[in-house]
């Protein structure tokens, strides 16, 4: 099934604000999704915000490793008020800062914080970014594509939990 | 000892570091806090997690979409099946695939039970954390009923696989409603009894009433759902703002607080207990015949494309965002995990409590870690 271009009212008057960096709309499954470019992420969101969204459910991320940009950050919206979702897309290529949605969303500190944990992405403005599931001095971001499932940070596993290996 | 010099003192009035976990019974798990005290209050708090980290979403990429299932029993363990009625009606959408009737009933029933045994394993757990050793007696000799009926149902008791994407692997088995619908008769009277035991008993209210607020404009800022919010006064439920699995059928109430404390958190899940059993009564009597499995491919592939599907789990909004590149196994497999997002807000909480609140108050807010870290 391929999805359909979602077009009303939201998406004009954010095409109005944003012009060509609303780079898609589109609805998938009954489910909204905007596709944003990533240098005015940081005011979509804002303006998301504002226009009622006051519910961050989630913030994550998906790797990409053959395309020039390798990431995509989501991030999943919903508003109490009016009863509706949106997901948020943009591409972000290797190293680039993803500006926090901490300003807006308190709640977005740990979910991004396990976004660096587990991907690499730093995030400009967050208050505490540190690893929160792993050990702080672990190598690698294991939900990257190219971190196979068995490898593991082998020199921390020997010397905190004294065994050869931890599988 | 020395004496003190002049100006100092053994009675040091100064901050103190203070450990708490990871193998503190009340941490339910292996959560560890570190708590900043001064004297008796709470000064700061931080949580630190990861513990019980096994790299459930990696695992879902290297598995098939069926041979990843039960693994998400055992994220939030005591809520396996509603777990897997978030993976599976997920997946579902993914695929574009709809449970039949009779597989969504008995969905809805089972989950249900589930967030019984899920609320009353907090009861019982939280009640003991914060020293009423009673209860945690009488919740599990009802929870015992529910895990014979998942045991009847499908063999297992805690980590289920109930569900099968597209619907049900067993039908009912003969007796199910009957054993149902004498849980219903009976439990009621149940919650009755862990009410007379808790909810007027002045030690309980003296050590929940006021302790560990959480007000509604917070709880919205952090992302915090389930109970918490609903104890804030939030009448917000995902049965109702977006019901899923045919919940609109059932009628049933969103049962609020209204101060967001420990006390009313309490309130509002034995009270979502009474609800849940009014559901699994209207459930039981309408099971529709027909088939449990919805036809779907033998080698499942879901079609390129993304969703996002969340259920309202025992603990809160239990989401799952998948992203399908059209082969055997999942490219990504995010869980958004209610425990994790409600967790955040325990530093707001026990900023100025005393000691003893922060047993109370991480108890009131339900967490599982082996949800909390996946």
């Amino acid at each position: 099934m391929a999805s359909a271009p979602w077009e009303d009212a939201f998406t004009a008057a954010l095409r109005d604000q944003f012009g060509s960096h609303i780079l898609n709309s589109e609805l998938y499954r009954e489910q909204k999704l905007l596709h944003v470019d990533r240098l005015s992420v940081g005011d979509v969101l804002r303006a998301l915000h504002r226009a009622g969204f006051d519910y961050l459910v989630d913030v994550t991320a998906v790797h990409w490793p053959k395309r020039e940009r390798p990431f995509d950050l989501i991030w999943i919206l919903y508003s109490y008020a009016d009863n509706r979702r949106v997901r948020v897309r943009a591409e972000y290529p290797e190293g680039d800062e993803v500006a926090s949605a901490t300003p807006f969303w308190p709640g977005a500190n740990w979910l991004e914080r396990e976004v660096f944990d587990m991907f690499g992405i730093r995030f400009s403005g967050h208050p505490d970014l540190r690893r929160i599931l792993l050990p702080e001095d672990w190598t690698g971001h294991p939900l990257r594509k190219d971190y196979p499932i068995l490898q593991q940070d082998q020199a921390w596993v020997q010397l905190h939990l004294g065994i050869e290996r931890g599988q | 000892m020395t004496a003190p010099a002049p100006g100092e003192s053994h009675l040091d009035s100064s901050e103190m570091i203070l450990n708490m976990g990871p193998q503190h019974p009340s941490t339910h798990g292996v959560l560890r806090v570190v708590l900043k005290l001064d004297g008796e209050r709470v000064v700061d708090a931080e949580c630190v997690i990861g513990y019980l980290h096994r790299g459930v979403e990696k695992i879902g990429e290297h598995r098939t979409y069926m041979q990843f299932n039960p693994y998400v029993d055992r994220m939030d363990y005591v809520s396996a099946v509603s777990n897997g009625l978030g993976y599976c009606e997920a997946v579902e959408k993914l695929q574009g695939v709809v449970a039949p009737p009779r597989a969504q009933v008995v969905r809805v029933m089972l989950a249900e039970l589930n967030r019984i045994s899920s609320h009353i394993v907090w009861l019982g757990t939280h009640a003991l954390d914060i020293g009423a050793m009673t209860p945690v007696f009488y919740s599990f000799r009802e929870r015992e009923e529910i895990l014979k009926i998942f045991e009847k149902y499908c063999g297992a008791r805690l980590t289920t696989h109930a569900f099968r994407i597209g619907g049900l692997q067993w039908d009912l088995y003969d007796g199910f409603e009957s054993d149902l619908r004498r849980f219903c008769q009976t439990f009621p009277a149940r919650v009755d009894e862990y009410e007379t035991l808790l909810t007027e008993n002045r030690i309980w209210r003296e050590r929940t009433v006021g302790v560990g607020r959480l007000d509604a404009t917070t709880c919205k800022a952090l992302g915090v759902t389930g109970p918490v919010l609903r104890a804030a006064g939030v009448a917000w439920d995902l049965r109702k703002a977006q019901p899923y699995s045919g919940y609109e059928k059932y009628a049933f109430e969103i049962p609020v607080g209204e101060n967001g404390d420990t006390y009313d958190r309490y309130r509002v899940r034995l009270q979502e207990m009474r609800q849940s059993c009014r559901i699994i009564a209207q459930a039981v009597d309408g099971i529709p015949d027909g088939p449990i499995l919805a036809r779907i491919p033998k080698v499942f592939k879901p079609p390129v494309g993304e969703v996002y599907h969340s259920i309202e789990a025992p603990k809160g909004e239990l989401g799952f965002y998948i992203v399908s590149d059209g082969s055997l196994q999942p490219y990504r497999l995010r869980v958004r995990p209610p425990s994790f997002v409600n967790l955040q807000a325990l530093r707001g909480m026990v900023r100025g409590a005393l000691v003893a609140d922060v047993v109370a108050i991480i108890g009131s807010i339900d967490i599982v870690l082996g949800e909390v870290d996946r």
